[in-house]
């Protein structure tokens, strides 16, 4: 109810003899249609999806490119990232060494201190991160690792196809073996 | 002496203009909301910091499943057709004008160019993802994919073409691949993928940078 219980106020004594007009109240309480219109209203708040999917623009290189630009990428500012399964990320820093001593392992949650640490001591100019998922990586992890270049603010960065080199070397540290041990980040 | 007179208010409050307002905000809401079309092929996509909406208009999206079926739409259904009509006149299919007005209302083509026709034909209960074949991109050797955006670049020759990846998180990587590889035969280099938007991480160089900007904008 609208109005808070008073009894009925509204009638004036009047003379002996005197007829009643009949007073009807025309007044209609709102308040359930308010509480209805509310009820509707966080209803369909809850039920619509303001999220709206985005977008995340991603350029591809030429394939066709000569050679000699294909290598511009200075070894000293490169650092290669192989996605693997479990979202696994081996990577190394420039060449890959023939006994594959620099060829670390690492993971999602590690892997933004890695770049981090080669961002701080790579001149702007020369880093390129190099990515190569390989066939056993998910689309989500080739989308995580574009999205982290952009959290990063990484201007240079490719994917490319995995070398053979670097499946075997994925293949021995999976297999079995006890994989490179992961960097320790504080 | 007598007692000041209290006048008796009444408290009765009107609740019209309330109701007014309630429903009045409602009506925006149901307006303004979006309804979700139950789609046919669903995807669950991954999360990225970009807060760019992604694009609804002369959109040609390649939605890829779980089970690494690929699917390709077209937001406009006179395109649909078109897009239809470029494939026949390059593949000789002998499709007719009714199979194009059957593919403008089809919402997204998912079959092997040799079946179209009987796809074009299905019901729209059997129009469902799990069902269909999705056209052939499994390898470099069979990717009928590289045809149908051929056809689109055709279709859109002078016009801005938003070309969307739709994938499922699970989808493996190298068929990914084969869709960009697809892209690019086509000198199709940019391209956008279609994602949720997360937040950005705190303390990362890009959030930095948005906060260098907010404060140049105040």
């Amino acid at each position: 109810m609208a109005d808070l219980g008073e009894g009925g106020g509204g009638h004036h004594k009047k003379g002996p003899g005197v007829k009643k007009g009949k007073k009807l109240n025309t007044r209609v309480d709102m308040t359930p249609m308010v509480d209805l219109g509310f009820l509707l209203i966080t209803f369909f708040i809850f039920t619509t999806t303001l999220a709206q999917p985005t977008a995340m623009k991603l350029f591809l290189p030429k394939d066709t490119d000569n050679p000699e630009e294909q290598n511009k990428a200075k070894a000293s500012g490169a650092l290669t990232l192989l996605l693997s399964k479990d979202r696994i990320i081996y990577y190394y820093e420039g060449i890959l060494l023939p006994d594959g001593s620099n060829f670390k392992a690492s993971n999602f949650g590690q892997i933004r201190q890695v770049l981090t640490d080669k961002i701080k001591t790579t001149d702007p100019k020369d880093l390129v991160i190099v990515i190569k998922p390989n066939a056993n990586s998910t689309f989500k992890d080739a989308v995580d690792i574009l999205d982290e270049m952009t959290i990063n603010g990484v201007r240079r960065y490719a994917l490319v196809d995995i070398a053979e080199p670097e499946k075997q070397l994925i293949g021995a540290s999976e297999g079995g073996a006890a994989a490179p041990a992961a960097p320790v980040v504080k | 002496m007598s007692r000041p007179k209290i006048a008796r208010k009444s408290t009765w409050v009107d609740m019209t203009a309330f109701c007014d307002m309630a429903f009045l905000l409602l009506s925006f809401f149901i307006l303004t909301a979006k309804t979700k079309a139950p789609e046919a092929v669903t995807v669950v996509v991954p999360n990225s910091v970009s807060s760019k909406a992604a694009e609804d208009k002369d959109q040609v999206l390649v939605t890829i499943t779980k089970d690494g079926k690929v699917f390709l739409s077209l937001s406009e259904p006179e395109r649909r057709s078109a897009i239809l009509e470029e494939l026949n006149t390059q593949k000789q299919l002998g499709l007719t004008a009714a199979d194009y007005k059957l593919a403008s209302t089809k919402e997204f083509f998912g079959s092997p160019i040799n079946t179209i026709k009987s796809f074009l034909n299905l019901p729209p209960e059997q129009m469902k993802g799990t069902l269909l074949p999705g056209i052939p991109c499994v390898d470099s050797t069979n990717n009928e994919l590289v045809s149908w955006i051929a056809a689109a670049t055709t279709i859109f020759s002078g016009e801005k073409m938003n070309l969307m990846v739709k994938g499922d998180n699970g989808v493996a990587y190298p068929i990914f691949k084969n869709v960009i590889d697809a892209f690019k035969k086509n000198d199709q280099m940019k391209f956008q993928i279609v994602t949720n938007q997360e937040p950005i991480p705190v303390g990362s160089p890009l959030a930095q940078q948005r906060d260098k900007g907010m404060k140049q904008t105040q």
